[in-house]
């Protein structure tokens, strides 16, 4: 009798555990839903629409004829099929790696100069945070919809592929060491599985973010080098074939998720 | 000069509902940086918003709101197409307006 009633008060506790879980989970998300209405990444938009317009570098252009993949001067909608492959360059590149291409072509900036300060830090702001911020908003609502159809973007998202499950580094780390499997976290930060379609969807769709810790944008190729940075990997060097290639995985397993950024995050 | 507020007004019933980002570095004066120098506090300490010259809002802030602050109120007696002004002044005078049009 004794052992009955003690098999029913640890169900009883385990049952509660569980709902805690779902519970916890669920106002998580509520208080997300109450916090994104004031999200700063706004005042980043404005900023980055501004620096498209505006004439700069030696050519005195503003990038509004940069070609983000579906004319020049489109804007709307492109980054749901970034990274991508452009005949121009006969490279598949990300947007990032396309702002840097107008910065030079259109602008007349040497590579160098359009590759320096891709991230904010406590002394400077980065112009490509505001460009990115803007450019991304202009994709929001829209589906994922990045192709495989040229024999570069098959090869790029081969290689970010074989990346994303490649150990390395003194740690021994691949991406998919932290983010290979449901339900993981570190310390306080859920680690979405990228493996599985949900979570890639819903982890990809959010980057761009503000991000409230650092009071600025954050891009994708900035995630990436702070991963890297995280597996203490070398540096992930701003717009290298690695980091389109791993974009390229990521985003295409990504497709028919919504976009959602930028977002909010801590 | 400080960069644009970005403010929206429309109306909730009969209230005009007001949300406004400000983009300020809202340092609190306590953090040291790299090499141990304290950060010289730089805060909003004023908001005031106005409606056909009235004040509807007026607030003090320190130290402990956040970056890019957000704010968000109600008011009542306005209409759409009337105007809502925010204005800022922070801990070393600097100063800031803009304004926004309340929409149906």
């Amino acid at each position: 009798m004794r052992k009955q009633i003690l098999a029913a008060v640890v169900g009883f506790f385990c049952c509660v555990g569980v709902a805690n879980a779902q519970n916890t989970q669920q106002e998580i998300e509520r208080y997300r839903q109450m916090i994104a209405d004031g999200n700063p990444a706004e005042l980043f938009e404005a900023k980055g629409e501004g620096i498209w317009k505006q004439k700069r570098g030696p050519r005195n252009v503003s990038l509004e004829q940069c070609d983000l993949g579906k004319g020049p001067g489109v804007v709307k909608d492109v980054y749901v099929e970034l990274p991508r492959y452009f005949k121009d360059a006969d490279r598949v590149m990300d947007l990032e790696t396309r702002i840097v291409h107008c910065m030079v072509t259109l602008q007349g900036f040497k590579p160098e100069d359009a590759k320096r300060n891709p991230f904010s830090t406590a002394d400077r702001t980065s112009d490509m945070e505001s460009i990115v911020a803007f450019v991304t908003a202009e994709s929001k609502g829209s589906k994922m919809n990045v192709a495989v159809s040229h024999p570069k973007e098959r090869e790029m998202y081969q290689i970010g592929e074989k990346m994303f499950f490649y150990r390395a580094g003194p740690h021994d780390f691949a991406c998919a060491t932290c983010h290979g499997e449901d339900s993981k976290r570190i310390r306080l930060q859920d680690l979405p599985n990228l493996t599985a379609q949900k979570d890639a969807q819903r982890a990809y769709t959010t980057w761009p973010a503000y991000r409230v810790s650092q009071s600025t944008v954050r891009t994708f190729q900035w995630r990436l080098n702070d991963c890297f940075r995280q597996q203490r990997f070398p540096n992930m060097e701003f717009t290298s074939d690695a980091s389109v290639a791993l974009t390229m995985f990521l985003a295409r397993n990504a497709n028919g998720g919504v976009f959602a950024a930028p977002a909010l995050k801590r | 000069m400080a960069e644009p507020m970005k403010i929206r007004a429309a109306m909730q019933g009969d209230k005009v509902e007001v949300k406004v980002l400000m983009s300020h570095i809202m340092e609190t004066g306590q953090r040291k940086d790299a090499k141990g120098v304290t950060i010289a506090a730089h805060f909003i300490q004023n908001v005031s918003a106005t409606h056909n010259g009235k004040t509807v809002l007026s607030a003090q802030w320190g130290p402990a709101v956040s970056t890019n602050p957000f704010l968000s109120f109600r008011f009542k007696g306005g209409k759409p197409g009337e105007k809502v002004a925010i204005t800022w002044t922070d801990n070393k005078g600097d100063k800031r307006t803009d304004e926004a049009i309340v929409t149906g």
